[in-house]
């Protein structure tokens, strides 16, 4: 058996393997649900009913996919750089945090100075939540995997704290949680009677956005240098130091966005468990999305569906609701394989019968 | 000032340091012969939950503790050995595959709790182990009650370390593992396989890794919770690096590490009323960002870390 | 009178997509003999190497070893075990050594069974010293691979060889990283280990080298073996045209005034990495249309010196300056803006991006060009008739301007390097080893192409081991030194082979 790369890329590879890896992950979800032992069949169709089966459904799984638009992004962008943003739960806490920060009285004004202010300070104390691990490495050579992922736990923690003192709810009978998200620093609602908000609209303002900088601008020029090879972009007089801490800030800052878009669109008020693991699922949501930010759009789509249809499953025939985690993480295992056959040609050797 | 200086008089604090330290030794071995071969295992932390969730499970079921850990070890094995057809044979990312290995691991220990278990509130307790009782040295003052107090896993960690030492520094596999993760072309030259070396590390290793997370509830709890690893496979990696991928150094991390809990746990009770504990708790993740930044530079990578090597092309 | 046939390759052929690199290719080693193979490069040699030594599987023929009772036995093919069993050892262009594990260690990986609960670690020891003693090649047994020289670490490959009692030993250009004395070290060394029976191949495109130390000669072109005859009848000419296919012309360099000096070195210093030298004390002036050749074996300080002259590198002490300005600390991007072309010594790892498009590639170093971005946005027509004018002039070939610079060949990314650099007209050319690893036709391109710039004006700093190529192209010689810069007006190989072994002529 012997490898080869392929010597040229069908586009149309590019396309599919994202589609047939989902679809096979869908498929592979199967196994534990005969381990469950449930109806397969009726199963599946309770997932389907779950998204699509009412427009009530299909908003609820648009307000799942928004958060995992921004974090599929920061994962995307900063993968393109080969900065390996782990920390995106975290970055998603701080930006909640400094959105419930200047949005439950510290100041307030008209809706058109509140909401970009709230936004703006959300995405500056994400960005802010990057740009030390992306400090770290790139002056003491720390691996920003590690320091990334321990910073999740200790922003967590520290959100905790807040919660239980400053930031404390005076109202909240005990409940550590945050004081309400005022009425003028509120994302606006899209529809009434569902939860879906303009979260939604900003997430992928910021998809296209992030789409034309990275392939039409100078900017993404560097940032796709510095990530394919660092060693030529340096030589070439990029700085390479210095693309990699623009990278980190704008990938926590979307990240941080999410946080806001959770807290000030969804939730009104900050708890602890805002997020369950939005900013680790928006790795696969952007490895799914082959890194492109339009991409992201569709995979946070799919793996909203995913998320919002076992849910609905769970509720209906017993089966743990985590068969939607496990669905997402066999997603990101087949399209990585996936990627590997876009790439390679597995030749089996009519060499070796001798 | 006095009070610390009595907590590090206190046979309490340095049997507590140990017992802390316990999984993440199992951890860390586990990451240094996956990382000494040249592949970064980032499926630790998931591992750590299929381990405990294994273990636990059979005990639950009824099996002997062995047989538990037996069975953790098995589920890392497991892990290991996709995570090694993805980043061996295949070459993939071994950061993405290592968290996608986290992600799943975590996700089906958790699935398969709750398929188990669907309508437990309160965990279900086992009988873990218990602190071996040894003929005269556990009565030794201080001694005794530090090293002869603790459970078998604990002193099965440390067989760990000196048997992980052993391979390494002694054994002929050793000399080839090193020699995979410093330059597999080496390897390939002198008709060893790479593939094999590397499998059988990743497998081994994440076996460690899955001990590891037995402990946490075979020994240090005697139930399965949600998030209970926290962070502890993180932790590992961070070690691991801080130890310069040495067997001694890496145990003297994780014992340093397991001394800062158990330190932190102590000085919370003390300064609980003026510090929130939150502060104490945050310590360990610190602590091991403050580590790898100290070390980062002067560590000495393995030159094959994270390479994909490829049969056949050079 | 004939002695026995050790190996005989019959009709081997591999095939890289579309490409043939060898086609059915056969030859024959006797015992004691030593067999040039010599190609230039391309020819086919390595992968000819590769398919004997199992790390390829041949798509056709195989590979048969004397089994020591007069009779041949086929080699299974694509197992390197099998060779290694039947006492083929080769030793390789990129040395496979674990640079983490000392030189005893390195010898005994794979010799020694696998799963052992220890080593006997004393009797591995004395057995390396006894092979050391009987070979005459040399190397501290204790130390760290990663820590010795590469003539060093090619002993240390040749004795790992020799340790499983190796009958055939393949060496691919051994002669690569050594000075012309270490070379007629090793060559002395090997001849006596041959009149004990060792048969060697001898891989080379250094025709010099062949002549003085085989004893037959096999020559290679495009994957075919296109001759093949006994040293002593060899004729120099004729093999030169086998090699080449047609006669080639050598770029001519004319006589040329050098003008105002654009470039001078004064005394700096630069502390090395690892094994490699850094500065030690180097001044030196580069005038106007002058080609400034460094001679020296690789690791003596040319990475240093380049890594100043690209931005990569500040010196600890000591001045650089260009056209009259100090560029002491200069960044790469402040390089590139005053004038300073330069051609990287590893081209797949500094010169192009292999993910990123041609085009891509040929405007990396003037992302600010307004030419090519307009308030940070690229102009994507400018790009693609940039690269369309690039590839005709330069005559870069692959599958087309928008296709990922991977696909192209080690000759074309070259071209591709040389396009973006000179295309702007530097007047500071850096060019580090621009020929390694090109077949003779692109190197010739690139001569050729320096020779040019300095027709213009341009100052060029030819970094370069090959000693023909500097005598060749440069009008003064520098030779370098464990991180000093001696010049010489000297044109003899072995008076300036002296300088670069760090002796005074």
């Amino acid at each position: 058996m012997q490898i080869e790369p392929r010597q040229s890329q069908n586009p149309l590879i590019g396309l599919l393997i994202p589609v047939a890896s989902a679809l096979v992950a869908l498929a592979l979800a199967a196994i534990p649900l005969a381990f469950a032992g449930a109806d397969i069949g009726a199963a599946y169709q309770q997932m389907w009913q779950g998204v699509f089966g009412s427009r009530f459904a299909f908003t609820e799984m648009l307000t799942r996919a928004t958060p995992l638009i921004f974090t599929g992004l920061a994962a995307a962008i900063a993968f393109q750089a080969r900065l390996w943003n782990i920390g995106a739960e975290g970055q998603l806490y701080l930006g909640a945090l400094a959105a419930v920060w200047v949005g439950t009285g510290m100041i307030d004004g008209p809706q058109v100075l509140m909401i970009p202010l709230v936004i703006f300070a959300g995405a500056v104390a994400g960005g802010l939540g990057m740009v030390g691990p992306a400090y770290l490495r790139t002056r003491f050579g720390a691996d920003e995997v590690v320091t990334s992922l321990l910073l999740n736990f200790i922003i967590l923690i520290f959100v905790q704290m807040m919660l239980e003192g400053p930031f404390k709810d005076p109202m909240g009978l005990g409940w550590p949680q945050s004081e309400p998200i005022l009425d003028s620093a509120a994302l606006p609602k899209l529809i009434e009677k569902t939860r879906i908000h303009s979260g939604l609209i900003l997430a992928l303002v910021c998809a296209v956005v992030a789409q034309v900088m990275l392939t039409r601008s100078t900017w993404g020029f560097r940032v796709r240098a510095v990530g394919a090879n660092p060693a030529a972009a340096r030589h070439a007089g990029i700085n390479v130091n210095r693309t990699l801490m623009g990278v980190a800030m704008i990938s926590g800052a979307l990240a941080g966005l999410a946080g806001v878009s959770e807290v000030a669109g969804l939730k009104g008020y900050l708890t602890a468990d805002l997020s369950p693991g939005f900013g680790y699922t928006g790795i696969v949501v952007a490895m799914l999305a082959g890194l492109s930010p339009v991409g992201v759009v569709i995979s946070a789509l799919f793996i909203a569906s995913v998320f919002v249809g076992a849910d609905s499953m769970s509720r209906a025939m017993g089966v743990s609701s985590y068969l939607a985690d496990l669905t997402v993480a066999l997603s990101l295992i087949c399209v990585i394989v996936g990627g590997f056959f876009g790439r390679f040609r597995i030749r089996f050797g009519q060499g070796a019968a001798a | 000032m006095m009070d610390i200086l009595q907590i590090f008089l206190s046979e309490s604090f340095w049997a507590a340091s140990l017992r802390i330290a316990t999984p993440l030794i199992f951890g860390v071995m586990g990451a240094l012969l996956c990382e000494r071969a040249g592949v970064l295992n980032l499926g630790i932390e998931g591992i750590f939950a299929a381990g405990a969730m294994a273990g636990w499970m059979a005990v639950w079921l009824g099996a002997p503790l062995w047989l538990g850990v037996g069975a953790a070890a098995c589920a890392g094995a497991f892990f290991g050995a996709l995570h090694a057809t993805l980043t061996v044979p295949l070459g993939l990312s071994q950061h993405v595959s290592g968290l996608g290995i986290t992600m799943l691991a975590t996700s089906s220990s958790y699935f398969l709790y709750r398929t188990a278990l669907p309508d437990v509130t309160s965990p279900p307790r086992i009988t873990p182990f218990q602190p071996l009782d040894w003929p005269v040295v556990s009565d030794i003052p201080f001694i005794g009650p530090v090293f002869f107090g603790q459970t078998a896993l604990t002193w099965l960690a440390l067989f760990t370390v000196l048997a992980v030492w052993w391979l390494l520094a002694r054994t002929p596999l050793g000399v080839a593992l090193k020699a995979v993760g410093d330059n597999p072309d080496a390897v390939n030259a002198q008709g060893l396989s790479v593939y094999g070396l590397r499998f059988g590390a990743v497998m081994a290793g994440s076996a460690l890794m899955a001990i590891g997370g037995a402990f946490l509830t075979m020994s240090a709890f005697d139930a399965f919770f949600f998030g209970m690893v926290n962070g502890r496979g993180w932790i590992c990696i961070a070690l691991v690096i801080f130890a310069s991928w040495r067997p001694g150094r890496a145990l003297f991390g994780a014992i340093l590490f397991g001394m800062f809990d158990a330190l932190q746990v102590r000085l919370q009770t003390e300064a609980g009323a003026v510090v929130p504990s939150q502060v104490f708790l945050m310590t360990p993740y610190v602590l091991s960002i403050i580590a790898l930044v100290l070390v980062a530079r002067k560590a000495d990578y393995p030159r094959a870390l994270l390479q994909p090597w490829f049969k056949g092309q050079r | 009178m004939e002695k026995e046939i050790v190996l005989a390759l019959r009709g081997l052929t591999k095939r890289f997509g579309p490409v043939t690199a060898a086609d059915d290719i056969n030859l024959t080693l006797h015992r004691g003999e030593v067999l040039a193979l010599l190609g230039e490069n391309g020819a086919g040699k390595t992968t000819l190497m590769n398919m004997l030594f199992g790390h390829y599987t041949p798509d056709a023929g195989h590979v048969e070893v004397s089994d020591f009772k007069g009779g041949m036995l086929r080699l299974p093919p694509g197992h390197p075990q099998a060779a290694i069993d039947a006492g083929i050892g080769m030793v390789h262009q990129h040395f496979t050594l674990a640079e983490n594990l000392n030189v005893v260690d390195n010898i005994l990986l794979g010799a020694e069974p696998l799963f052992a609960f220890r080593r006997d670690q004393k009797a591995a020891r004395e057995k390396v010293r006894k092979l050391m003693e009987d070979t005459g090649l040399h190397v501290p047994m204790g130390a760290r691979v990663g820590e010795l020289s590469v003539g060093e670490r090619q002993r240390v490959e040749i004795l790992k060889a020799l340790f499983r009692e190796t009958r055939i030993l393949v060496l691919d250009e051994p002669t690569a990283v050594l000075t012309p004395q270490e070379a007629d070290g090793l060559f002395a060394a090997l001849s006596a280990i041959v009149k004990r029976g060792l048969s060697v191949i001898f891989i080379s495109h250094k025709m010099r080298e062949v002549l003085s130390f085989s004893d037959r000669i096999a020559v290679l072109r495009h994957g075919v073996k296109v001759g093949e005859m006994a040293t002593e009848d060899a004729d120099r000419a004729a093999i030169a045209r086998m090699m080449v296919g047609a006669e080639t012309v050598q770029p001519e360099r004319d006589s040329l005034v050098p003008g105002a000096p654009i470039l001078a070195f004064e005394d700096v210093h630069l502390r090395g990495e690892g094994a490699r030298a850094g500065l030690k004390g180097a001044s030196f002036t580069l005038h106007e249309g002058e080609i400034l050749g460094i001679a020296g074996v690789s690791g003596n300080g040319q990475t240093a010196l380049a890594q100043i002259i690209s931005g990569l590198a500040v010196p600890e002490r000591g001045a650089v300056i260009l056209n009259g300005t100090p560029v002491t600390a200069a960044s790469p991007a402040a390089m590139i803006a005053a004038g300073v072309g330069r051609i990287p010594e590893d081209r797949h790892h500094d010169g192009v991006i292999s993910a990123m498009s041609v085009a891509e590639n040929m405007v990396l170093e003037r992302l600010d060009d307004p030419e090519i971005q307009n308030r940070g946005f690229l102009n994507k027509p400018a790009m693609k008739a940039n690269a369309e004018r690039l590839s005709r002039e330069y005559d870069v070939r692959g599958p087309g301007i928008s296709a990922r610079a991977t696909l192209l060949s080690g000759g074309n990314i070259q071209k591709l390097i040389l396009a973006r650099v000179l295309d702007r007209a530097p007047k500071l050319i850096l060019a580090n080893q621009p020929t390694r690893g090109l077949d003779f036709g692109a190197a010739g391109e690139v001569g050729r192409r320096l020779l040019a710039a300095r027709r213009e004006g341009a100052g060029v700093i030819l970094i370069s081991e090959d000693l023909d190529e500097i005598l060749q192209l440069a009008d003064r010689i520098l030779v370098m030194h464990s991180g000093q810069l001696i010049e010489t007006d000297s044109r003899d190989r072995a008076a300036i082979g002296l300088l670069m072994a760090g002796q005074a002529a």
